[in-house]
């Protein structure tokens, strides 16, 4: 099974070049975020036939999201990825004798913000822990983090998959946010077997971390990766987390367990390494699936750690270097209570305001979420469920898309498949983001003024178009002047053209006249392939049709 | 001169009666001559003489940094102190030399204070009488004065006396005169301890008026800097100067009104002085009592209405303290695992191996032992048995506090230490958790509850060596515990180590007494 799921999902990447031509671009959207399990789970749900009863999986996420702030949780290094090694670290980051943690304030709104967008309870009063384990990335042999009282608490995530046979209907599902808490990162440690060394980084150590806790709301990979791409959405909104998996920026584990419905959990197992949305849809699928077979097998499922493969698409049990710790807990001493207000009648009195975290002001500040986004783009646009997921998905897509269509007069419906096929389909076949496209959304607003006003076909809108791509900074004006791409407009002309298609092909002709009025098409586009597609399609039609009466 | 308050000798360089270097020679040649007392870890002469010119330079042109330009300080080797080594006087630091500068150190630098070195400890300042340290068992400046060597048989070499600890050093460097005033840090009493046996008044600031930062962590709930001088004035003068908030240590609370200066006549006719029952403990000495009633009575006899009152949970403090103590110990104590500084084992199989050995060989074995203790108090299994109740006792025994105080009363007095300080000999016949529970039992219950005590000089005992007495005052009311023990100090007339024995400058027969000086 693991190959055929690698095969696949080389087949599903590639597939992805070739969807935005073939086939409506959700569907391709969609796939990004899924995996052949995810499409068999469709048809028949990833579970096991035992005598009646199945097996169905059981899924809860823990992830780490790296706080997109300057400075780290507790110090004033700055934040940078791939920065030289070491070079970011203050006392306090690599542990020195009497430094003391200072806790920052943005990343607590980070945290505050990122509970309010999910629905959390904000606790007025936090508290810090320190959990104890000795590693060579952890410099004080302990890791600050919130285990008694987290910053936010029971909130609730709404994510959406495509179901249904077409799958093309939205089915919005919710996963229950257990908590959220602040934590330090670790530092990254490097080893060179060869030389048995073991190389320290401590870059990272120290940066603020929002661990989000998700309960096992969920049922399989599909589900997992639509709800953590939901998320990395929504915290790119808010701007407290970039989000990119492959940075490490986000850091998802999958709890994952299989039951009979209705009866207690089983015995889960976490599956770590996983570093994107689409891996981590395949990780879960197959440790489900594995489980299922161990139990089918009269085996039992062992409570215990395992990494991702990428390459094989398994997991695999981990030296577990956690595993029978006691993390000695203990509340850190060196941080008062994490007190924040619900708004600013509620600040004690002497408190200074700009020092303080007021929940109402950043309430007020909340960006709108990606799921208000869809809804609003499908009920003032008018366009499909669907566009707006593919819209919402790519990050500044739903700005250019606003941007031409403020442009043009050009209805949206008709924009948005030049947006999501011709401009998305060449970003993504370039693995390009929508911010380096080389066709800027008034650019593309002046072609689609210039199809809308008749001024050129639609084939040879797109012909220019992918010259604009080719030739950035060029207008759609300027290559349809040195092209000549503009309508033939000299009706002498255009009957001339006529007179010799017509003349060439007496055959079609008889049978245009003898009632299959089909043949007029395969006329009309021997005229367009004279023409270059650059006659108007009405004004053909209308001098075949006389001509062959 | 060595033995002026820092405000007359502040007075003397204003007026050019006394000029910084020659003090701070003077200091360099003292701290040369009792050697022997083992104050010292590191001596920071060519520094020292650097700043003493330049406080020179300052005050010559009548531009001084303020009442500390040129004075002579020695501070705790547990005080982070920029390019100079901090050692804890412990192997694992024992060439640690810091980037940066504890806070409290950086103020008085700041000042134009004149750093003389580093004083000896108990390693990582655990301990009470600077007996469990790397380099060595630090010895009391009384130990070789007059009254204490006549009513000796053995030879000085032999019989002395501890200094009190965990801060021996820095109570050492003061009484002995090679500097003016010094930190010591004080988590369970290891400032009023040192204090008490060295004749010193010595301060425990209210928690979170001085900044922690920089100050190597034994207990950070309860871990305070602590000042040691030779008057209640000169501690006024430095308190003021290093209380405040400070951004670096989140538990760091504004200073109330300024500490510039006592009031010279503090009237006591409307004050109410506590006497804690509790405190007439086993093991109190009848010179100590009879100290502690001497005062008392003073008080009385001025107006002042000296009650009983009752500390009922006091007894717990002891063991309270062992748990939080060995707990927060286990958990700063992790950070020293010889990867990023300090001593590394030649171990090298791997980094575990590594990890065991280093910590091993850098540590010694009061160290290990609370480490020990500390992460078997918060296993999960026992956390709520040990630390959760102890934290409830720690509540109780603050509250205790605050019930007394709430009730009317503004000060309590209290003994310092059971008795005068013993015999070295003596002192180590007990292993350090058990002489750690006998000395603190007066000290300890104050950092539990974070408030300011202040111990002060009261007289000489029989045997020639001083007893020291304590105030507690309620939370941030340090200012009014040293307008009290300045009344107390103005009464007792507690002598000048330097009656007794002899300096360079002046040899006179009585060297014969203070040779080993």
């Amino acid at each position: 099974m693991a190959a055929s799921t690698v095969a696949a999902s080389e087949l599903i990447k590639s597939m992805n070049k070739q969807m935005s031509t073939l086939y409506p671009i959700a569907s391709c959207v969609i796939r990004r975020i899924s995996t052949t399990s995810a499409r068999r789970h469709s048809q028949s749900p990833l579970t096991a036939q035992s005598d009646s009863q199945q097996l169905v999986g059981v899924v809860g996420l823990e992830i780490h999201a790296q706080i997109n702030s300057n400075t780290k949780l507790f110090s004033g290094s700055p934040v940078r990825f791939s920065a030289p090694p070491n070079s970011l670290v203050s006392f306090f980051d690599a542990s020195l004798p009497g430094t003391l943690p200072v806790l920052n304030r943005r990343c607590v709104e980070a945290a505050v913000m990122t509970g309010l967008a999910l629905n959390c309870t904000i606790n007025q009063k936090s508290l810090f822990d320190r959990k104890h384990y000795f590693y060579a990335d952890l410099p004080a042999g302990y890791q600050i983090t919130q285990q008694r009282r987290p910053v936010a608490v029971d909130g609730t995530l709404t994510y959406s998959l495509l179901g249904g046979k077409q799958r093309n209907q939205v089915v919005k599902k919710n996963v229950h946010i257990k908590q959220i808490q602040l934590e330090q990162d670790s530092g990254k440690s490097l080893h060179d077997d060869a030389r048995s060394h073991t190389l320290i980084d401590l870059n990272r150590a120290g940066v603020g971390l929002m661990e989000l806790v998700m309960e096992p709301d969920m049922s399989c990979g599909e589900e997992a990766a639509a709800a953590v791409r939901e998320l990395q959405l929504i915290l790119q909104a808010l701007g407290t987390c970039q989000g990119n998996m492959s940075e490490g920026q986000m850091r998802v584990d999958a709890n994952v367990s299989v039951r009979k419905p209705g009866e207690p959990l089983g015995v889960r197992t976490e599956v770590k390494n996983i570093n994107s949305v689409r891996y981590l849809a395949r990780a879960i699928d197959y440790e489900i699936q594995r489980q299922i077979d161990v139990l089918q097998r009269g085996g039992k499922v062992q409570n215990e750690t395992r990494a991702f493969d990428s390459k094989s698409g398994e997991t695999i049990p981990m030296r577990d270097k956690e595993g029978l710790q006691d993390y000695r807990f203990m509340p850190e001493p060196n941080l008062p209570p994490l007190i924040v207000y619900e708004d600013n009648a509620s600040l004690p009195a002497g408190t200074d305001a700009c020092q303080a975290v007021v929940v109402q002001e950043i309430r007020d500040r909340l960006p709108e979420l990606p799921g208000v986004k869809r809804d609003r783009l499908v009920q003032t646009h008018g366009i499909l469920p669907e566009h707006s997921f593919t819209l919402v998905n790519e990050d500044g897509l739903v700005e250019y898309f606003e941007a031409v269509l403020k442009a043009t007069r050009k209805e949206p419906r008709k924009v948005i498949g030049w947006v999501t096929k011709e401009l998305l389909g060449r970003l993504r076949e370039r693995d390009m983001s929508v911010g380096q496209s080389p066709v800027a959304p008034l650019a593309l607003a002046e072609l689609l003024e210039l199809q809308e006003t008749g001024r050129i076909s639609s084939s040879v809108a797109k012909q220019v178009f992918q010259e604009m791509w080719r030739s950035p900074g060029k207008t759609a004006p300027q290559i349809i002047q040195e092209q000549d791409l503009g309508l033939v407009s000299d009706m002498a002309q255009l009957h001339d053209i006529c007179q010799k298609v017509v003349d060439a092909h007496p055959d079609e002709v008889d049978a245009v006249r003898n009632g299959n009025k089909k043949v007029l098409n395969k006329l009309m586009g021997l005229v367009q392939r004279e023409t270059k597609g650059r006659a108007d399609p009405v004004v053909v039609r209308e001098i075949l049709q006389e001509k062959t009466s | 001169m060595l033995n002026l308050t820092i405000k007359r000798l502040s007075q003397a360089f204003r007026e050019g009666r006394l000029s910084p270097t020659e003090v701070c020679r003077s200091c360099l040649n003292r701290i040369k001559k009792t050697q022997h007392l083992n104050a010292y870890i590191s001596v920071t002469e060519e520094l020292a003489l650097k700043q003493a010119q330049e406080a020179e330079t300052r005050l010559s042109q009548g531009a001084p940094k303020g009442p500390l330009d040129g004075i002579p300080f020695a501070v705790k080797d547990n005080f982070c102190t920029k390019n100079i080594r901090t050692t804890c006087a412990s192997r694992m630091l024992k060439d640690y030399i810091p980037p940066y500068s504890a806070t409290v150190v950086q103020k008085l630098l700041d000042q134009g204070a004149v750093l003389m070195g580093k004083t000896n400890m108990d390693e990582f300042a655990m301990g009470s009488g600077s007996t469990d340290g790397f380099y060595g068992p630090v010895r009391n400046p009384w130990s070789y004065t007059a009254p204490y060597r006549e009513q000796s048989s053995a030879a000085p070499d032999s019989d002395w006396v501890i200094s009190g600890g965990s801060s021996g050093g820095s109570a050492a460097a003061v009484a002995s005169l090679t500097s003016y005033l010094a930190l010591g840090s004080d988590t369970g009493g290891s400032t009023r301890n040192p204090g008490a046996l060295c004749g010193l008044v010595a301060l425990k600031p209210t928690y979170g008026l001085l900044s922690r930062h920089g100050l190597i962590p034994l207990v950070n709930s309860m871990d305070v800097p602590g000042i040691l001088t030779r008057s209640v004035s000169d501690t006024a003068i430095v308190l003021g100067i290093l209380q405040d908030l400070d951004v670096q240590d989140s538990t760091t609370i504004p200073a109330p009104a300024s500490l510039a200066d006592l009031p010279v006549d503090f009237n006591v006719k409307n004050l109410c002085v506590g006497i804690p029952k509790e405190y007439h403990a086993p093991g109190l000495s009848e010179e100590v009592l009879a100290q502690w009633s001497h005062v008392a009575d003073m008080f009385e006899r001025s107006g002042a209405r000296v009650e009983q009152v009752s500390l009922p949970h006091t007894q717990y403090s002891i063991v309270c303290y062992h748990v939080l103590c060995c707990a927060e110990v286990a958990s700063n104590m992790a950070r020293f695992d010889g990867l990023e500084y300090g001593h590394r084992s030649e171990v090298d199989s791997s980094t575990e191996a590594m990890y065991g050995s280093t910590r091993h060989e850098g540590f010694n074995d009061v160290v290990r032992g609370r480490i020990l203790s500390g992460n078997y108090f918060l296993l999960k299994q026992n956390y709520h048995h040990y630390f959760v109740k102890a934290q409830k006792v720690r509540r109780l025994i603050a509250n205790d506090f605050k019930v007394v105080f709430d009730s009317g009363v503004d000060v309590l007095l209290t003994p310092t230490t059971l008795t005068d300080a013993s015999p070295y000999s003596d002192f180590t016949q007990e292993d350090n958790r058990t002489r750690s529970a006998q000395e603190d039992v007066f000290t300890q219950p104050v950092n539990v509850a974070g408030l300011p005590a202040v111990s002060m000089p009261t007289a000489l005992s029989r045997q020639g060596l001083p007893i020291g007495l304590q105030l507690i005052g309620p939370a941030l009311q340090d200012r009014k515990l040293l307008s009290v023990a300045q009344w107390i100090e103005q009464r007792v007339g507690f002598p000048s180590i330097s009656d007794y024995v002899e300096f360079s400058e002046s040899r006179t027969r009585r060297e014969q007494i203070s040779t080993v000086w």
